[in-house]
């Protein structure tokens, strides 16, 4: 029962961080339901006893990612979007498609989707167990990553310099 | 006692939320905060399929995702301040050449 209300209670702060990222027209209040929202996913990964990948969660989403946008809305200065017309095409058959698909897809994992849960308390995922299998059955995709993150560190970097930085060196 | 499928639904709820907001907005950054929000729905199922299975490799592939997330959240704000520099709008309808 604490279960469920906790699940409810904080899928609720989800949907509702999720829809106030629809709704808002500042890129700012989008920023910050979108880090409600994450900080409330941290908490359900809790509830799924995934330990490790909930404290992840909080500090690289809602904690880098989250401030390196605000970061670059502040930077750019980012206004109220203005908004352009959408198609009647898309309201016509577009939104009954998608409630109808979403019904569809509701009851199916309802209906069918077995009633496997984990107890309160139980931390199947460890960080002692997640960092066992990440170093050594996905060793390989691990230095991969790490590969990744280099390129994409050197790719920042590239991207965001100034273009007239380089020019100006070599001329004075 | 909550069945998985519960988690399943939030996490479609989310996905769902994630592809209306790269549909509707135009703002660039809000564009990509939309695709971080899929991003979160797709993990959230990972973990409940994890937990559903009694597997733990679900888990490491949500950590994959999140250092994919990382990498490309950089990137993409790095190309987003590149764009705005040499264009001074966010608006994606004004972005739509590949040439300057």
């Amino acid at each position: 029962m604490l279960h469920l209300i906790l699940f409810l209670a904080f899928g609720a702060v989800c949907v509702a961080g999720a829809i106030n990222l629809l709704v808002q027209r500042h890129p700012i209040n989008g920023a910050l339901s979108l880090v409600a929202v994450m900080g409330s996913l941290a908490v359900e990964y809790l509830l799924l006893g995934a330990e490790f990948v909930a404290a992840v969660q909080v500090i690289v989403y809602a904690g880098a990612i989250m401030v390196l946008f605000v970061f670059v809305i502040m930077l750019l200065n980012a206004g109220v979007e203005e908004q352009t017309k959408g198609s009647r095409v898309a309201l016509l058959f577009g939104v009954p498609g998608m409630l109808l698909g979403s019904i569809l897809i509701g009851w199916v994992l309802l209906a069918k989707g077995g009633d496997a849960s984990v107890p309160v308390g139980a931390m199947p995922g460890a960080p002692k167990v997640i960092g066992w299998l990440l170093f050594h059955d996905f060793l390989l995709p691990f230095e991969v990553t790490s590969i990744l993150v280099l390129i994409a560190i050197m790719g920042a970097v590239v991207l965001a310099s100034h273009p007239d930085a380089d020019q100006g060196k070599k001329e004075s | 006692m909550v069945p998985v499928s519960y988690y399943l639904v939030l996490s479609g709820i989310l996905f769902a939320c994630g592809v209306t907001g790269f549909l509707i907005k135009r703002n660039i950054i809000s564009i990509f905060m939309s695709i971080e929000l899929m991003l979160n729905g797709v993990n959230l199922s990972f973990v409940a399929f994890a937990a559903q299975w009694h597997a733990l490799s679900g888990q490491v592939f949500v950590f994959f995702v999140m250092v994919v997330a990382a990498a490309e959240a950089a990137v993409g704000l790095a190309i987003i301040i590149s764009v705005y520099r040499t264009r001074d709008t966010l608006n994606v309808d004004q972005v739509d050449l590949l040439k300057l």
